[in-house]
């Protein structure tokens, strides 16, 4: 067992884990987050985007001991009911999800995108959401949420 | 779900809760010699590890399917293998434990022993007298033969100027929800509650009845959140019912969750229809007959309606078009593969694909406009509702109408204009079109039952408006959604008809516990069927309230009308009872009409009187690079008819969803085996969903055609989008590409694909047309050509 030290949403958490457990489940199953979603095995669809240490990353694809001593966000800590994240706001006003599963690793990886480029293009958005697959909506309006989100937080700091 | 607060079933958690996991056949086809457990159920914190011969079930997995007259050869199938497996991911053992990870190791250390039998694959040569069977019972690999027709092939080829053949591949794809199927089984003290990512929970009850012998009120199925569905999750999977039995017998709940690899070889796959199609015309562009004879690649062993699913294809043969004479023949084939079944469109965008790629192929031979084409032969509008040559009947269309409301989206002589001056600086951009129709809104129980289609099972939906004391609204729905937003649309319908504000109205679904046995979700019926149901319960309970307020009034009941919110007395609005305060004389009944029981609900068994038969027109525009048969979608413009649009902004969701599904189909996705049944595609590196990066925008409009079928005149959209555009994204590569003589290609239309279409076809030498069966298009007559469980080349995977 090794033992990791991490802050989530915030929340410091000390924990005895296997080395080979990946963070996803971590914060799945030992932190009960369950807003963050396992939705394939090579790292290609991307419904476990969370952020780590200010970037996102495919949380199946990092151990739990390779986030000790670092700052995750995951959905649950952008944002909540009465206090919603301009990504959140946006992805409801524009019908950006449908099933919701893929949601919370499209916003998290439109929150990265936003957080480094203000103001995308449309292109600049799809390439961005490239390794986020979803299967319900097309895209069209998820894109459209991710500019209507840089569109409403232009000009307000990060 | 935006706030990561969804409540998908890997989310649950209950207490002294275990985790099975699945061993899997590693062969296509072979016998069982030996399966060694010893080291497994010795593995820390193994509960058990079993076997079919532990498992003691009264009844199979069920199919169906027995149409009155043919011969379907059905395999009995049951959870866990008994003595052979007959494809790859074929569960043959389960462990289950207390950890998650230590559940996978110990399943490693279940050592099975095979003894390999010859292997199926190509359901072509599987035809062929003399091949290795896949079930030595049956004699034979041909699971049935099904037919639907009208006329006379005979005068439709003698009528004919031109009579074109093709033979046109619908391959193999799989579903691929992003969220894979799961289940939490808690079968403790003789009933069964079991969490489900099903799409249609009371079905899956009534099964798991019959396999455990015991009677349906001891069971409870809730599909919670469910990450979407596209027909995968409607099937009854050999997994949920080892979870629920290991449950019993080890009286601890049991979880199991499918990795995306399990996903990808042991959930259903869909379409592969390999399309052998007739079509015959006069010059001026009038079709006198088309035919088709499909082979049907249905893996080894059913599920819920595996060979049921071509008839839909055959039930819509016809498509938009006045043709005299058809006829569909499905040839079901057996071979050593996981089953095909329903995936979003089941059957419907195989037609589509296959009629309206000949129609651009016929109008090409005839140097006809395809357009014009399409418009000679149109059902008009004023025949609706019309009944076509293999005698089903058109609910209402306006197929001209769709198509003239594109063409004010796209101007068809620019485009032209400008793929030739784009040509000439070596871009290769073409268009293609799909006017589809589609049926749907499943399904009038007395034409689908045991004695007509053979279905077993009734296809009506169950709905209960339920006033509460104080005005509250709930309303119950059979119907299962997993992200149409059937809650909002459903919420409209009540609340317009009873006087509440929809955000006053509750939708509950998924719950067999909580309401009457409905049907689910799935063939666009929530909102025909579903929907329909809803509004007749809403307008009893109107009913209702209006003679209570008539009598509290001291007015007669047809003089009081529901306007504004209120109940009141025609003329004098001012003097009207809210919902509230209905419900409150209802629930405390001192002064209620005579004869009349207190409380306010009302429930409803809605079963239509037909399918309902959506339409519409699509155009796709794509660039083609020639040099590495990348294919760019440019522009995608869509105009589709589901009736009166009741949300449109959830009728465009579903139109860019389906759009994506089916450019996926087209583009970029293929389930493939080869030739030891080994599932090359097993994982989303191989199997290539589109991303965002992948497709553009779209531009979506309407027409409103509505459906005399139902009081809200709707006819579903959910799969719509995907049985248009396979077909609109075929034609427009092949226009993109007819300059450098290539005139056919079957889907996937990867680069290899496109590259090897334009490098086989060669230079173009006047205007000699090139060999459509180099491309992979031609019909000899006798069902040989290129192997048909995949495309020519071995090494292609799914797609960039």
């Amino acid at each position: 067992m090794a033992r990791v030290s991490m802050t989530v949403n915030g929340v410091q958490y000390d924990q005895d884990v296997e080395p080979r457990l990946l963070l996803v489940h971590f914060l799945r199953d030992t932190l009960g987050l369950t807003g963050t979603h396992v939705g394939c095995d090579t790292s290609n669809c991307g419904a476990c985007t969370v952020h780590l240490d200010g970037d996102a990353v495919k949380s199946c694809t990092v151990l739990a001991v390779q986030a000790d001593g670092s700052e995750v966000t995951t959905i649950e800590g952008i944002g909540s009911e009465g206090d919603l994240h301009p990504l959140q706001e946006a992805f409801w006003k524009n019908h950006g999800l449908q099933c919701g599963y893929c949601t919370p690793g499209m916003i998290m990886a439109g929150a990265d995108l936003l957080a480094k480029n203000a103001a995308p293009s449309e292109e600049e958005v799809r390439e961005a959401l490239a390794g986020n697959l979803c299967r319900c909506t097309g895209y069209h309006n998820i894109v459209k949420a991710v500019l209507d989100a840089a569109e409403t937080t232009k000009g307000v700091p990060a | 779900m935006i706030t990561g607060r969804g409540r998908y079933v890997d989310d649950l958690v209950l207490s002294g809760m275990l985790y099975m996991a699945v061993v899997r056949s590693t062969e296509a086809h072979a016998k069982i010699v030996s399966i060694d457990t010893e080291g497994a159920k010795t593995a820390t914190g193994v509960h058990g590890v079993f076997t079919s011969e532990d498992l003691d079930l009264e009844a199979p997995l069920p199919m169906v399917w027995i149409p009155p007259g043919v011969e379907v050869k059905t395999p009995e199938t049951w959870p866990l293998a008994k003595g052979v497996v007959k494809y790859v991911g074929q569960p043959v053992a389960v462990v289950v434990g207390a950890d998650k990870y230590g559940v996978v190791d110990a399943a490693e250390q279940v050592v099975v022993e095979y003894d390999p039998l010859t292997v199926v694959v190509d359901p072509e040569e599987a035809l062929k007298d003399g091949s290795p069977l896949v079930h030595e019972e049956f004699g034979t690999n041909q699971t049935h033969e099904w037919t639907i027709g009208g006329g006379d092939m005979d005068a439709a080829w003698a009528d004919a100027d031109v009579v074109m053949e093709r033979r046109i591949v619908n391959h193999r794809v799989a579903g691929a929800p992003i969220e894979p199927r799961a289940c939490v089984a808690d079968f403790r003290a003789g009933a069964l509650t079991l969490h489900l990512t099903s799409q249609n929970p009371h079905l899956i009850r009534l099964f798991m009845s019959g396999e455990f012998g015991i009677s349906e009120d001891k069971i409870r199925i809730i599909a919670p959140d469910v990450g979407g569905g596209f027909g995968v999750k409607i099937m009854h999977y050999p997994e949920e019912v080892i979870a629920a039995w290991a449950s019993r017998k080890l009286n601890r709940p049991v979880k199991w969750t499918e990795t995306r690899s399990e996903n990808l070889t042991s959930t259903i796959h869909g379409r592969d229809q390999i399309d052998y199609v007739k079509v015959g015309a006069k010059r001026d562009g009038t079709i006198t007959g088309l035919e088709c004879t499909a082979i049907c690649d249905l893996g080894a062993y059913y599920t819920l309606l595996t060979p049921f699913i071509p008839c839909f294809t055959g039930f819509v043969i016809s498509g938009c078009y006045k043709i005299p004479n058809l006829k569909y023949t499905a040839r079901g084939v057996f071979t050593n593969k996981m089953a095909t079944d329903a995936t979003r469109g089941a059957g419907r965008p195989e037609a589509t694909h296959l009629i309206e790629v000949m129609v651009e192929q016929l109008a090409a031979e005839l140097g006809m406009d395809s357009l014009e084409l399409r418009r000679k032969n149109f059902i008009p509008k004023e025949d609706f509702p019309a009944e076509v040559a293999i005698g089903v009947v058109y609910d209402s269309g306006d197929y001209h109408g769709s198509l003239d409301k594109l063409l004010t989206h796209v101007d068809v002589d620019a485009f032209r204009r400008e793929q030739e001056e784009l040509r000439g600086r070596g871009i290769y951009r073409g268009i293609g079109f799909s006017t589809w129709m589609e049926i749907c809104g499943l399904a009038p129980s007395r034409v689908v039952g045991p004695s007509g289609v053979g279905l077993q099972a009734g296809f009506y939906e169950s709905s209960i408006v339920r006033i509460h004391a104080s005005g509250a609204v709930t309303a119950y729905t059979g119907t299962a959604p997993h992200g149409q937003g059937h809650d909002t649309a459903f919420a409209q319908i009540v609340a317009d008809r009873v006087g509440a504000t929809p955000d006053q109205v509750d939708v509950m679904h998924g719950d067999t516990g909580t309401g009457p046995f409905g049907l689910g979700t799935y063939g666009s019926r929530a909102l025909a069927v579903g929907g329909e149901s809803l509004a007749q319960s809403a307008l009893k309970v109107a009913d209702k309230a209006k003679r209570i307020a008539a009598h509290l009034l001291e007015a007669a009941p047809e003089d009081v009308e529901l306007s504004d919110g209120k109940y009141s007395v025609k003329g004098s609005p001012d003097k009207g009872m809210t919902l509230a305060e209905v419900a409150g004389a209802a629930y405390v009944p001192e002064n209620l009409p005579e004869g009349m029981e207190p409380g306010l609900e009302e429930t409803t068994f809605y079963d239509p009187t037909n399918f309902t038969w959506p339409f519409g027109a699509h155009a796709c525009i794509v660039d083609v690079d020639a040099e590495t048969g990348k294919v760019d979608v440019v522009r995608y413009v869509s105009v589709d008819d589901c009736g009166p649009a009741i949300n449109p902004m959830l009728i465009d969701g579903q139109i860019h969803g389906g759009v994506v599904h089916g450019i996926g189909q087209a583009l970029y996705e293929r389930i493939h085996y080869d030739e030891d049944g080994q599932l090359v595609t097993g994982t989303f590196v191989d199997y290539a969903l589109p991303s965002a990066a992948d497709v553009p925008s779209f531009e979506t409009d309407r027409t409103e055609t509505p459906s005399p079928v139902n009081s809200l005149g709707v006819k579903g959209v959910g799969e719509a989008g995907t049985i248009a555009a396979s077909a609109a994204i075929t034609n427009a590569v092949i226009d993109a590409l007819r300059p450098l003589g290539v005139t056919y290609i079957d889907m996937p239309l990867s680069p290899q694909r496109i590259w090897s279409a334009i490098n086989e076809a060669g230079p173009v030498v006047g205007d000699v047309p090139h060999d459509p069966g180099k491309q992979g298009g031609e019909w000899n007559g006798h069902g040989s050509g290129s192997a048909g469980s995949g495309p020519t080349a071995p090494s292609e995977g799914g797609g960039a």
